[in-house]
């Protein structure tokens, strides 16, 4: 376990490495972000919606599109030079791999998130203040499980034609579940609702990041051989 | 006999019984006290969806088999049950609306179990998707087998948002911890067209396995006279 946790971390620190460096996909992904966020201030009436109503929904739209977005270069970065075979003959394992390429892309989202975080609060003037704990929770459940589903299926189509189409495609279905708990939870919790209101959701948000993880963690190996 | 015919066969013969589902339903059957003949729409919605969701389950259950034990039949099942799924989903889809305009006053509405088959719709689609954008058989077969299980698991977690989710849909009124309740003559007829289009599955299927077999066969001849 700590041997495959020290290779995950060597794989995740050589793509944050590789950005902190050129920065282009993190700062390409953090404009969009704002991008979208002041894009849907426009798409709305602000006289017949309140903005709490469509506040969640704003949220977790852009939240996941960034998302999309970055997860796209996880493997892509790794066709150039045939740098993939490069870490599949290294000694790491698949499960390393996957794990490291997950925490990579974890950390790429955190930061998309972060930033869309405070703009959103200020464009849209929710007061998050007295619930930030748990919106950060519900924010790092629901990240978890479609980043892993993400990062899975980032690896699938990598080999394939129409590569970041096809992703949007497969993906955008899991994504029903883990949006659907996202946003029911943040809409309570902005309309000052006891989180034991959203026990449901959250339980659902848990149970999903449990099984796609783990299911990932062991799928990613037939998605990356030859 | 050739296995394209037994499919053709068994699909001649559902298709006479769902001849037979239709006088039953139509001339046999009392007419439900609060939605009129809108009802009878149920005897076909209700086994077009159970068979859309089994044949998701069995496309994950062969692929689980096949990334152990590489039997290509596995994938070729797998193809042909998807294909049919997506038929079935269109039904669903289809019968869904013309029910829901008499008696909801609107045809679509985004309710939880609409969405839901119409995501598992979708998943389809991105699934048949997949299979066409990978030109590698092997590769094609790993990794169709990979999304299909992921699909597998996507369905209950479907399930469970429907029921978090308020819902217009009826609630289930036979597949119920409490037994089915509905007159006896009504459930007669439904279990008759469940059994017309479990039928009809199997003859779909068996025809589209044909297919794909003699494709396989094509394939492997154009690779030996290269």
């Amino acid at each position: 376990m700590a041997e495959l946790l020290r290779q995950a971390w060597a794989v995740a620190r050589k793509d944050l490495v590789l950005e902190l460096r050129t920065r282009t996909a993190l700062v390409s992904a953090v404009v969009f972000t704002a991008l979208v966020l002041t894009l849907f201030n426009f798409g709305r009436d602000p006289t017949a919606v309140p903005t709490l109503d469509l506040a969640p929904t704003v949220l977790w739209v852009t939240f996941t599109f960034a998302a999309m977005l970055t997860l796209n270069r996880a493997f892509q970065l790794e066709l150039e030079n045939q740098a993939l075979e490069g870490l599949l003959v290294s000694p790491l394992s698949r499960t390393s791999l996957y794990w490291g390429k997950l925490i990579a892309n974890l950390a790429f989202v955190a930061v998309v998130e972060a930033v869309g975080l405070p703009l959103f609060v200020l464009f849209f003037n929710v007061s998050v203040s007295r619930v930030l704990l748990p919106l950060v929770g519900v924010i790092a459940l629901a990240t978890l499980g479609f980043v892993a589903v993400g990062t899975l299926f980032s690896a699938l189509v990598i080999r394939t034609r129409f590569a970041e189409l096809l992703l949007l495609v497969i993906l955008l279905p899991f994504l029903l579940p883990p949006l659907i708990g996202a946003v029911q939870v943040t809409a309570r919790l902005l309309a000052g609702r006891p989180l034991s209101e959203s026990v449901g959701y959250l339980k659902l948000l848990a149970a999903y990041d449990i099984v796609f993880v783990s299911l990932a963690s062991f799928l990613f190996r037939f998605t990356v051989d030859e | 006999m050739s296995l394209v015919r037994r499919g053709r066969w068994i699909t001649l013969v559902a298709l006479v019984l769902l001849a037979g589902v239709y006088v039953r339903a139509l001339a046999f059957t009392p007419i439900e006290r609060l939605q009129g003949p809108a009802q009878k729409i149920f005897y076909l919605h209700v086994p077009a969806a159970i068979w859309t969701e089994a044949a998701m389950i069995l496309v994950g259950l062969a692929g689980i088999f096949f990334l152990f034990l590489g039997d290509p039949r596995l994938d070729r099942f797998a193809e042909a049950s998807a294909e049919v799924g997506t038929v079935f989903a269109t039904i669903v889809l289809t019968t869904g609306p013309i029910w829901g305009k008499p008696i909801w006053g609107t045809w679509w509405t985004w309710d939880a179990r609409l969405t839901s088959t119409l995501f598992l719709f979708f998943l389809y689609l991105g699934y048949l998707l997949v299979r066409g954008a990978v030109r590698d058989p092997g590769l094609r077969a790993r990794y169709a087998a990979v999304l299909g299980i992921c699909g597998m698991c996507l369905v209950p977690f479907i399930h469970l948002s429907v029921y978090l989710f308020r819902t217009l849909h009826p609630q289930p009124i036979i597949l119920k911890p409490s037994g089915p309740s509905l007159p006896d003559s009504m459930l007669v007829t439904w279990l008759f067209s469940l059994l017309a289009f479990t039928l009809l599955y199997v003859g779909f299927v068996t025809q589209r396995y044909a297919v794909s077999l003699a494709r396989d066969a094509r394939e492997t001849a154009a690779a030996q006279h290269g």
